[in-house]
């Protein structure tokens, strides 16, 4: 049935924002970020996390027909769970490496390799080519992040204060969650709105999610599958829509839903068990406040799976969650020889629920929970450049509802494009 | 600006003071493979299974909650031999595509709530010869007190312990709540055979088709868990000279609860010596009483009948709330919802006791409870 609706979306879509011009005005800005037409045609107040994979401040390499640069972000830690601690850790992250190309006026190609705690983990993030027909209708085939949320498409380390990812959206939404697929996008403006959408179909999940060591319903364990760029796991498409509105100056908020099937419900022509379907809707949001510019961004995530009754209560059927990041500059200007500089404070509130339910045999509330609050202080010498100091204090509260773990972290780290 | 660690008498979870740096390295080992090894198909999970992981049913190492009750059914003859050719717990959960156990309709069933792990080695180094003076100073009980260990046969991967005591080719055993298995390597065995669907050398049998497959959990880490279960300290009492609850403790042993629940027992050998030959107080004499036809599921286990239960520890009773998910469930099943309730289902061989108990005027039954919660 959902599979029905991506053509009349598109219809819809095609019908309501029609042709338009393209908007030869953005390309001077988009030819400093990136040295030479990039097609997105967006000028810079009007980015949307749609366009977050191409607005990134890249290296010019002069002459080369290729542009690159990336991200790097490291910290130190000291956690305390229950007063116990295993001391001091230095982390590196992650190491990102974007190359971009524009092969034509009006194709261009990105990728993203993601180098994670050192080589521990290396992943092709985003590879894609984009060809664009107008700026209502872009065909982008390749290796693609599924547009659910927005963490998911507008992750890079230099713009948080904060050193780790929210929650919801790396255990419940599977950050970065990436896929061989392809579909559409575009965006469409009036005098003081921006409108887009993006419709893809790509591979899935696997039977991971509800067959993992995290001993919970874990959409991210099907990350681990390094098949899901050769072949789907069962030959259904997974389906990502998302519509997303701007007014300008004031905030985007963003509508999304992921769906498909994904257990191996037949192989080599035998079934094996029935379709079971994963579905994940999100609403993603960011704002400036006028007169404090206090900056909101937030995404709350609500996941349904189809968990056979008779496999372990363990695995929830029903996820949610969600975070608020709210940042406040309190200096900007001229500091420590930095010109442009900015100094935040900010605090994330942040809630995952693995298994919304309750027991079959007790009928009392399955919790297997999160709660967490981050205050944090920032300090930009530049905007692609963060040092940030965290607090992070969360209580993890087991599946039976016991007194929860509770954990202290201390983070110092910075993160910058370069 | 950190949480700080709740207090030692808190927590049931933690090994046994004075272990050496070898034994502590073994007991991580086994602690990392109890608490963290998560079962999934792809590593011998079911097809049939109650739980996936051993810390699912012991959170914390402490009591279990329903939703983790494991059904025994079946009655044994007098040959030994289960009516039943499946086994003798039902499955009831399956991996996707399988379908989970049912329970024959008509057959004799009990329902097992997880016990609590605390202080399991002490109670295995406890000498045969103990078990039966206990069951011996029975003989006259006022109350009608008597009890009986557990005679059953042992399956061919235990060997018994020297000085064990036998009947024909049977040997008392001791764990479990009809007290039917011999040792905690015995315990660890079938709990990954028959909770966990996992198969070792010591258990070949698969639980969904009864044939012997490939082992998927290795020796040394049974063996590791094993050493972990055994070097789990005891409870610790809480709040010890509290003077109600120095009363509740007094009015316990005055009542007759003891006769059953025996404050203090002593281990034997033991090559960790941080559990040898030392005294310890679980309140129970791991012998089978007959608690009346209230508790009589019908389900009988080696020399065990239907209404037949070991005593259970209460030591860590009053920690139940912390691992149940801030309720109790007690008795073999959960049935019982708080301390008191529990008290009012002894019948049988304890329902005298139980008689005056109910008699005791309000305070000093309040005194009795604030007693097992300290514990």
């Amino acid at each position: 049935m959902r599979n029905k609706l991506l053509p009349v979306c598109l219809l819809v879509a095609t019908s309501i924002f029609g042709q338009v011009p393209v908007d030869t005005t953005s390309n001077a800005k988009m030819d400093a970020l990136f040295g030479r037409d990039t097609t997105l045609h967006t000028p810079k107040d009007e980015k949307m996390n749609l366009d977050a994979v191409y607005n990134r401040p890249f290296l010019r390499p002069g002459k080369l027909p290729i542009s690159k640069g990336g991200y790097v972000e490291a910290n130190t830690q000291y956690a305390n769970t229950d007063g116990v601690s295993e001391g001091l850790s230095f982390q590196m992250r992650r190491m990102t490496i974007f190359m971009a190309a524009t092969i034509n006026r009006r194709i261009k190609f990105l990728t993203e390799i993601e180098f994670e705690d050192g080589t521990k983990e290396i992943n092709i993030e985003f590879a894609s080519v984009d060809f664009q027909f107008n700026s209502l209708l872009n065909l982008r085939t390749g290796i693609l992040m599924n547009p659910i949320g927005s963490f998911n498409q507008n992750h890079d380390g230099p713009k948080w204060e904060f050193v780790d990812r929210p929650l919801s959206s790396t255990r419940i939404i599977p950050s970065t969650f990436s896929n061989v697929g392809f579909g559409l996008y575009g965006k469409k403006y009036t005098r003081n709105w921006v409108f887009a959408y993006e419709c893809y179909l790509t591979n899935g999940f696997d039977n991971s999610i509800i067959a993992n060591t995290q001993n919970r319903t874990f959409l991210p364990a099907a990350k681990v599958n390094p098949n899901r760029f050769e072949e789907s796991f069962n030959g259904v498409p997974l389906v990502t829509l998302k519509a997303a509105v701007k007014r300008r100056k004031f905030g985007e908020i963003g509508l999304s839903w992921m769906g498909g099937v994904y257990n191996k419900f037949r192989d080599d022509g035998l079934v094996l068990d029935q379709r079971r379907r994963v579905d994940v809707w999100a609403v993603d949001f960011n704002t400036v406040l006028p007169g404090s510019r206090t900056y909101l961004n937030g995404e709350f995530v609500w996941a349904r799976v189809d968990v056979p009754s008779t496999y372990s209560q363990q695995f929830g059927r029903r996820q949610q969650g969600g975070w608020l990041d709210v940042v406040q500059p309190v200096l900007r200007g001229r500091m420590l020889g930095w010109n442009t500089a900015t100094l935040n404070v900010a605090a994330r509130l942040e809630r995952v629920d693995y298994n919304v339910g309750t027991f079959n045999e007790t009928n009392e509330n399955i919790y297997d929970e999160i709660w967490s609050v981050v205050p944090a202080i920032s300090f930009r010498p530049s905007p692609t450049t963060v040092i940030r100091a965290n607090y992070r204090y969360q209580w993890d509260t087991d599946i039976l509802g016991n007194p929860p773990a509770r954990t202290a972290i201390f983070q110092v780290g910075f993160s910058t494009y370069f | 600006m950190g949480p700080t660690a709740p207090r030692e008498d808190e927590l049931l979870d933690g090994p046994v003071a004075g272990l050496t740096p070898a034994q502590s390295a073994r007991h991580l080992a086994g602690d990392i493979a109890f608490n963290d090894e998560i079962f999934t198909p792809e590593t011998g999970l079911g097809p049939v299974f109650v739980a996936n992981s051993c810390g699912s049913c012991h959170p914390g190492d402490g009591k279990g909650h329903p939703f983790t009750t494991l059904i025994r059914f079946g009655h044994t003859d007098s040959l030994g031999q289960n009516e039943f050719d499946h086994g003798f717990q039902i499955q009831n959960r399956a991996i996707p595509g399988y379908e989970p156990e049912q329970l024959p309709e008509g057959t004799p069933f009990a329902k097992f709530t997880p016990p609590s792990n605390s202080g399991l080695g002490y109670l295995e180094l406890v000498s045969d010869e103990d078990i039966l003076g206990m069951a011996a100073a029975n003989a006259k009980n006022p109350d009608g007190v008597r009890g009986h260990p557990n005679w059953n046969l042992l399956p061919g991967y235990v060997t018994p312990r020297p000085n064990s005591r036998r009947q024909g080719d049977r040997y008392i055993t001791r764990f479990g709540k009809k007290g039917s298995v011999y040792n905690l390597f015995h315990q660890t065995v079938v709990a990954y055979n028959q909770d966990m669907g996992i198969t070792s050398t010591f258990d070949p049998s698969d639980v969904y088709t009864l044939k012997s497959i490939d082992p998927e959990v290795s020796d040394r880490k049974v063996r590791d868990v094993v050493f972990y279960l055994q070097t789990l300290k005891a409870p610790i009492q809480r709040n010890p000279d509290d003077p109600a609850v120095l009363r509740g403790q007094q009015l316990f042993v005055q009542t007759g609860c003891e006769s059953c629940h025996k404050q203090t027992l002593k281990t034997g050998y033991s090559p960790v010596a941080a559990l040898a030959n030392t005294e310890f107080h679980p309140y129970t004499d791991l012998l089978l009483h007959n608690m009346g036809p209230g508790l009589d599921d019908g389900y009988t286990e080696g020399s065990a009948g239907g209404a037949e239960w070991r005593t259970p520890p209460l030591w860590g009773l009053g920690l139940a709330q912390n691992s149940q998910g801030g309720q109790v469930y007690l008795m073999h099943d959960g049935r019982a919802r708080s301390i008191r309730e529990a008290i009012r289902m002894h019948g049988g061989e304890a329902a005298s006791i139980q008689k005056r108990f109910e008699e005791m005027p309000a305070a000093s039954q309040a005194d009795v409870i604030a007693f097992l919660k300290s514990l």
